[in-house]
């Protein structure tokens, strides 16, 4: 050795691995406006689609005249229902099982649903004829109560579904029911709360809203008559469900459908889902002969496509005088809009609600789901979150604060009770889940011990008795959440979407020269797998990531993935890329072996090649393997070092947080003011620590806009109130609070690398956190549950209703 | 999101304006910062044959002072406004509240005319402008004429302007030394119109109020001067029981919408917040 | 509609076109420039991903008509990098702090820093996030596009940054 030779941390460093906060290699092009997102792509002879939409919230189509629209210079030709059921197109199935129209047939079902597409030479003359096309309606009353769906006499909204006493999750029971899901253990929830020294019962509400990415859902479609091709690029999370869908409902051969996603700006569930529009681009093209671009306006995305939430939740809690829970008791009504366009594992009506245990022992529980139609716009995405999960973590979590403010507990006590304990993992949850790990009890108290959570609480009492003595306006409240996700959908014993088992794969090309190239079944929608795949590989098989190529989002060179949403990219293509890598190092070793004339056992893996086991001076590093297997394989091996892996993951993982918030109101105007936001997040093993922390950011500024008043809100005739980026609360920089990021290392025991998964966990805990807070400062002055989203004018409600103003 | 076709007309004098506008009749709009109307034509909400673009008339640019009154081009920038050493000097309460309009791109854009011209309940300069009794100047095709802040505002999108008519610049006469000012503007969220907001400017005496006046933005379909409320704290030092009263009377002419800012009896309590706040930030100013 | 000839300087070169009155800048510089680097995501002058710089403004490019720049100076992101074709102070700031993720408000928010960095080189917190309050990012919660604004703003001062501690 001399002074030249690199050092073993030099050696580790030098491969950007994992745990490094690695800078990303998408950010020279997106800084520098080269990226390539949808609607920067034009093809020759392009066209643009542009939606006729009702104004109405339910109505009959009594008849749609394009006669004037036609003649708009540039105008080709609008497309209706009629012409879709030509092609039989008209109605496309969901991923819920459900059916959900294309364009109108017969009648809309909710404000802004699509009618008629117009088809054009640009987005202009699209836009001008949309607005010739004449279409007469007769309205029809409207159901937007989701609590009063199910009246006896509420209108009938699917006329379609006529005599269908049962859906794809079994009977309905009301002309308005999609289905009722229910799991647990009734009679013992029923005998738990008989039992009870305490029971709390409320009505938690989590408002309608939307993940609104900043770039809207669009498209381009180009068919190719000759080749009989089809050709989709579009903002698409999971590009190969989208393929068999398209090749499914359009009878096109699999192998000639490309779809593409290129850079996607931003997804946060939004882009999951199939759209009318890529419908109507697809049937355009195939109409016309010529590529058609669908680009949605905001207004459009927020007013039609895959809202999130609606989910109206009575959560009851048994538990004994001391504070020691017995039994869960929860009842959901969930409004899924016109049609049932949730976008869940196939098998999974509600996703999976069922976590709502959450972090606690519950020895018993109960869940009863009712879906149910209304006249608002179909989705029901999991916005930010795996799968019904940041509903099922606010149901618990203010649950849990409505229980600790009835025995008279500190919120933060009653959880430390109730946590599973570290040596109860894998933990079987009364509702069906096997955690895989946690140590909640650590990350709890490392929580409190970093805010002073003791001192918080003294300030408040001083508060409080200031505000009592008339000497302030404003109140402190201390909003604790502490969620458990489920992330990593999923393995195929429980998890499919429309039949496809719920995997996801990757493949590594290594070349000569010790560079390579790994295509991976996900799809980046801003999380940077670009950067953080190649780490992985980097730590796993001694390539430095810098010289792995990380490409996503072309279902001709992808390996079939699921996509990315969920949390699930860690997790499961996360584990494939592992394993992936494992098997392009089994193989270097036999080749290293072969080389280095000793055994393979003799060898041992050493940052970035193999040595030699006590002859630490023999080696062989992984790009010297690479070009050996290029040359000089052993006899009867094949040349060439790639591997792929389709990962089935054996369990989901249980990334878990501890969150607070602190809050001043101000009662008089129902201004708040977040004084401070501590976030620990236990997401195992941390592959990127910079991009981790981004996401965190991230994640609790759109919880931090959702709870505190981003909302899809509808008026009593249907019409959308909150349609645009004036009304729909989206923050600012200057309304966004300052997050401090903290976080445990709790590997997952059954993941390759033992990594969890993180993006939508400050979601899921922030939702909860912010809640609370409000909650708890009002909480005082007798209230035990106010609703979301907590805006000014309805905290300032709040106030007024527990008598502040009282002369 | 695309506005409909319209034919483009760029103006280089006040006079080609108004002739161009007074010709053109109905199916004309004058276009200044645009950042109200283009996405009134983007929804197709505003569908006019033709634009008047404002933006080619030196006339209608810059802040000059006219003895004892300052003079703003109608055409001049909230960003000029904010940058103007003049304006920060005599009439600060401008600056206090041209940076809570809309962003800082809009602010580029967005003119102090259009602001007032526009008739939007929710802008925030006409309340301002009824509160310092500025003028308004109005070119048309009869000629010029001078109209008060106080008289212009008929109804939402409705004003004193007649057809062919454009507002050219406003005057303000400078409120006297040492007076206080306040514009207390409650929203929720950058880029929003205000909930409520209220607009102070009184002078002092020996800790009472010798003068005062207080304008309203967003509580009615026009902007209002809440001069009952001025007259309660006339001869006060704002103490607890005026400042109710002050409240209460203005509250007292509020008329705002329901809205997602909130529900008729919200916005007209945070109304009555806004003047209370506004009365004391001012006072607290006032030499 | 009778199409307008146009012609403006887009960074630092001479361009022409023709539109009608009504095509919107956003439109002209995406469709006839074929620079798409400049985003379109509200429409309705809130988010800020079409701010270009016009003339000394950050200006929403979704909000101007294309007749409207006659005879302006534009700059859009793709005129932002160093002469040599480095990044500039603040294209690398964002990278360095990790000021971006699905990179669509990024084009729009490193050319409202940029104008905002000439008009005030030493922004405190508060004025950055006054100053970017014209642009939405739906990622990154602001706060590490805060910091890239920072670095870039030391940077540019010749001075050495420092991470403000959390």
């Amino acid at each position: 050795m001399n002074d030249l030779t690199p050092t073993r941390e030099q050696r580790t460093a030098a491969l950007e691995g994992m745990g490094c906060k690695r800078k990303r290699v998408e950010d020279a092009r997106f800084t520098q406006g080269k990226g390539n997102y949808v609607d920067d792509l034009k093809l020759p002879g392009m066209l643009h689609g542009d939606f006729v939409r009702s104004p109405h919230a339910h109505a009959r189509v009594k008849s749609i005249n394009s006669e004037e629209a036609l003649k708009v210079p540039g105008v080709l030709a609008v497309i209706t229902a009629e012409t879709l059921k030509t092609v039989n197109l008209a109605w496309m199935p969901t991923l819920a099982g459900d059916v959900q129209m294309v364009l109108a047939d017969g009648k809309v079902l909710f404000q802004n649903q699509e009618v008629a597409f117009v088809v054009a030479t640009d987005r202009y003359a699209a836009d001008d004829g949309i607005n010739k096309v004449v279409v007469e309606y007769e309205p029809l009353p409207v159901v937007i109560d989701p609590f009063k769906a199910m009246d006896k006499d509420a209108p009938v909204l699917r006329e379609d579904l006529a005599g269908k006493t049962s859906g794809a999750h079994g009977p309905r029971k009301h002309h308005n029911h999609i289905f009722e899901w229910t799991v647990g253990d009734k009679d013992l929830t029923d005998a738990a709360f008989r039992k009870a020294d305490v029971t709390i019962k409320e009505m938690i509400s989590y408002h309608r809203t939307h993940p609104s990415p900043l770039e809207t859902c669009q498209c381009v479609c180009s068919f190719d008559k000759i080749r009989g091709e089809l050709s989709i690029w579009g903002t698409f999370q999971a590009p190969h469900v989208i393929r068999t869908v398209v090749a499914l409902i359009a009878k096109i051969p699999e192998q000639k459908i490309h779809v593409i996603s290129p850079d996607v700006g931003g997804g946060f569930g939004n882009k999951v889902g199939a759209y009318p529009g890529y419908i109507c681009a697809a049937v355009a093209s195939i109409v016309t002969g010529k590529p058609v671009k669908w680009v949605e306006d905001r207004i459009e995305n927020l007013t039609a496509t895959s809202f999130a939430r609606d989910y109206h939740m009575t959560t009851e809690i048994a538990a004994t005088k001391d504070g020691k829970v017995t039994g869960l008791r929860v009842h959901v009504l969930a409004d899924h809009g016109a049609f049932d366009a949730c976008a869940d594992p196939s098998k999974w009506p509600a996703g999976f609600f069922n976590i709502v245990t959450g972090s606690y022992d519950f020895p018993t529980a109960h869940l009863s789901v009712d879906g149910i139609y209304t006249n608002k716009a179909p989705g029901g995405v999991a916005y930010r979150c795996s799968f019904r999960v940041t509903e099922a973590a606010y149901c618990i979590e203010r649950g849990m604060d409505i229980l600790a403010q009835k025995l008279g507990m500190d919120p933060a006590e009653l959880r430390l009770k109730n946590f599973i304990r570290k040596e109860q993992f894998p933990y079987h949850s009364a509702l069906g889940w096997e955690y895989d790990s946690g140590d909640y009890h650590t990350a709890m108290k490392k929580m409190m011990e970093t805010v002073d959570y003791a001192g918080l609480r003294k300030e408040q009492a001083a508060q409080r008795a200031a505000f009592k003595r008339g000497e302030t306006r404003e109140i402190m409240g201390l909003g604790v959440s502490f969620f458990t996700e489920i992330v990593g959908a999923g393995p195929s014993k429980n998890c499919d979407i429309l039949g496809i088992a719920m995997f996801d794969s990757c493949e590594i090309r290594l070349h000569p020269t010790g560079a390579g190239i790994a295509r991976v079944g996900t799809k980046s929608t801003g999380q940077g797998h670009e950067t953080t795949w190649a780490q992985i590989i980097a730590t796993e098989i001694g390539i430095p990531a810098d010289n792995i190529m990380v490409e996503e989002g072309n279902t001709d060179t992808a390996p079939y993935g699921l996509g990315t949403y969920g949390s699930r990219s860690t997790p499961v293509a996360g584990a494939a890329i592992a394993m992936a890598s494992r098997k392009i190092k089994a193989k270097a070793q036999m080749i290293a072996a072969y080389k280095l004339e000793v055994h393979e056992d003799d060898l041992e893996w050493d940052i970035d090649g193999f040595r030699v086991k006590g002859l630490p001076e023999k080696t062989m590093s992984m790009k010297d393997i690479c070009w050996a297997a290029y040359n000089s394989v052993p006899p009867g091996m094949e040349p060439g070092l790639e591997a792929v892996s389709y990962y089935d993951p054996p369990n989901m993982t249980y990334p878990f947080g501890a969150y607070i918030c602190v809050m001043n109101i101000d009662v008089d105007t129902g201004v708040y003011k977040i004084r401070r936001f501590y976030a620990l997040d236990d997401c195992g093993t941390r592959i990127n620590p910079m991009i981790i922390e981004g996401q965190v950011h991230g994640g609790l500024t759109e919880a931090f806009a959702i709870a505190m008043g981003q909302e899809i809100r509808y008026d009593p005739e249907g019409n959308v109130v909150t349609g645009s980026f004036m009304d729909f609360f989206m923050p600012t920089a200057v309304e966004t609070p300052h997050w401090e990021t903290d976080f445990t290392v709790t590997p997952s025991p059954h993941h390759p690398i033992g990594a969890k998964g993180v993006g939508e966990s400050p979601n899921v805990g922030g939702v909860p956190a912010f809640s609370n807070a409000v909650n708890d400062a009002f909480s005082f002055l007798g209230s035990t549950h106010i609703q979301m989203p907590h805006d000014y004018w309805r905290n300032w409600k709040a106030a007024k209703s527990l008598g502040v103003f009282a002369a | 999101m695309i506005p409909g076709p319209f034919s483009y007309h760029r103006p280089a004098t006040v006079a080609d304006a108004v002739k161009l506008l007074s010709t053109l009749g109905d199916e004309a709009r004058p276009l200044a910062g645009g950042h109200s109307l283009v996405p009134m034509m983007k929804l197709r909400l505003a569908t006019p044959e033709h634009l008047v673009d404002l933006h080619g008339i030196d006339g209608l640019k810059g802040i000059r002072r006219d003895g004892n009154r300052i003079v703003i081009g109608a055409m001049t920038t909230q960003a000029e406004l904010l940058a103007s050493d003049d304006i920060a000097k005599s009439l600060p309460i401008l600056q206090e509240a041209a940076l809570l309009i809309a962003d800082p791109q809009v602010r580029y854009m967005g003119t102090i005319g259009g602001n007032v011209a526009n008739g939007d309940p929710g802008n925030d300069m006409p309340a301002l402008m009824m509160t310092l009794g500025a003028h308004y100047r109005l070119e048309g095709p009869g000629g010029g004429r001078d109209i008060a802040a106080t008289e212009f505002y008929q109804g939402a999108y409705f004003t004193a302007l007649e057809p062919g008519e454009i507002l050219t610049a406003i005057s303000v006469a400078l409120p006297a030394a040492g007076h206080g000012y306040a514009y207390e503007k409650l929203k929720r969220k950058i880029g929003d119109y205000a909930t409520a907001a209220a607009a102070v400017v009184l002078t002092m005496a020996g800790g009472k109020v010798v003068s005062c006046a207080i304008g309203l933005t967003n509580l009615h379909e026009t902007p209002l001067l809440a001069t009952d409320a001025a007259k309660a704290v006339i001869g006060t030092s704002l103490d607890a029981a005026t400042l109710k009263k002050a409240a209460a009377a203005a509250e007292a002419i509020m008329s705002p919408a329901a809205d997602a800012r909130g529900p008729v009896e919200y916005r007209k309590h945070v109304g009555g917040i806004m003047v209370t706040r506004a009365l004391q930030r001012a006072a607290s100013r006032a030499k | 509609m009778a199409k307008t000839h146009v012609t403006m300087k887009v960074n630092g070169a001479e361009v022409e076109g023709l539109v009608e009155p009504r095509t919107l800048l956003v439109h002209f510089i995406r469709e006839n420039l074929l620079l798409t680097g400049t985003h379109i995501g509200c429409e309705t002058t809130h988010c800020g991903a079409c701010t270009v710089d016009l003339d000394g403004m950050s200006v929403k490019s979704c909000t101007v008509f294309a007749v409207q720049a006659e005879g302006s100076e534009i700059t859009t992101i793709e005129g932002v990098a160093n002469a040599d074709g480095s990044l500039s102070a603040l294209q690398e700031g964002f990278r360095m702090m990790h000021g971006l993720q699905c990179g669509f408000c990024t084009p729009g928010m490193i050319l409202r820093a940029q104008r905002l960095l000439q008009e005030n080189p030493r922004p405190s917190e508060e004025e950055i996030r006054m100053g970017i309050s014209g642009n939405i990012c739906r990622c990154t919660g602001y706060q590490n596009i805060v910091k890239a604004i920072q670095y870039a703003a030391d940077k540019i001062n010749g001075v050495e940054f420092k991470e403000a501690a959390e």
